[in-house]
């Protein structure tokens, strides 16, 4: 009685999860209003942080809170107090545009979900099911051996993508004077 | 419920979702949004195929990871683009940066 009730509140919080993604996702895209959409992409990460958490990684959890609702959105938010937005007008969409839109991704989402309900999908011979795989000591120890170039690089394409950032929005600053 | 076709199913509906919101948003901040959308529900994949397939738990990890980094990367780009845009067209429409239209 008492682990049934426990595993109940696990799948109604599994399930209102992915409620609190599907919709905050929804209002990412739908709303005119682009304050709303920021907002609603931050639901979305933290809903989609939460159901790396149903897929047992705490660690990328925590970095998708972290990079994603942290950093990301708020870069978001502060691009939107710099350009105004809210205050420009808004020219009416072309309803042929929409409907094809609408049309592109249908197709898509059918196809991908026929794909994976019709696929028989079947793990790995070589699979090893340890929980301890999963550890942070594990993703650093891969970080600095197997994948040290890569990570590399991402570091130099961070370096250049900050100098980069900075030029570009500093130097249409002294063009535009 | 905690198996792979509904991450999956969740993964291709962010992904549709992100694909409209590029297709129909003319102002280039909710475009950036709806590329973040596209990314995360990429990573979902990889987490999920990691969970539950892949004979070494610890790659779709690093992958999602790298992902992260690369996306932190493009928004910083993209919005010093956006900011610098605004600054020339004074609108962030994307259909009003048509300077090189024949």
């Amino acid at each position: 009685m008492e682990t049934s009730s426990f595993s109940f509140i696990i799948q109604a919080a599994f399930w209102g999860t992915i409620a609190l993604t599907v919709a905050g996702a929804s209002i990412a895209v739908f709303p005119r209003n682009i304050l709303y959409n920021v907002l609603g992409l931050a639901l979305a990460l933290t809903g989609i942080a939460g159901l790396y958490l149903f897929l047992g990684s705490f660690f990328i959890a925590l970095m998708q809170l972290l990079i994603y609702v942290g950093a990301i959105c708020i870069a978001i938010v502060f691009a939107i107090m710099l350009s105004q937005p809210l205050h420009l007008e808004i020219p009416p969409r072309a309803t042929p545009k929409v409907a094809m839109g609408l049309a592109a991704s249908a197709v898509f989402f059918v196809a991908a979900v026929s794909l994976a309900l019709k696929t028989n999908w079947l793990p790995a011979a070589a699979r090893v099911s340890d929980a301890s795989l999963w550890s942070v000591e594990n993703i650093g120890h891969a970080l600095l051996t197997r994948y040290e170039l890569v990570f590399e690089v991402i570091s130099l394409v961070l370096l250049v993508a900050i100098i980069g950032a900075v030029v570009t929005a500093g130097f249409s600053r002294r063009l535009s004077q | 419920m905690n198996s792979l076709p509904v991450y999956l199913v969740v993964s291709a509906l962010l992904f549709s979702l992100g694909l409209l919101g590029i297709l129909q948003r003319r102002n280039l901040i909710g475009m950036l949004i709806a590329v973040e959308l596209l990314l995360n529900s990429a990573n979902l994949n990889f987490m999920a195929f990691n969970r539950f397939l892949t004979p070494d738990p610890v790659t779709g990890q690093v992958i999602a990871l790298f992902v992260m980094g690369l996306a932190a990367a493009e928004a910083a780009i993209g919005l010093s683009i956006i900011l610098a845009l605004y600054r020339k067209m004074h609108s962030i429409n994307i259909e009003r940066a048509q300077r090189l239209k024949g």
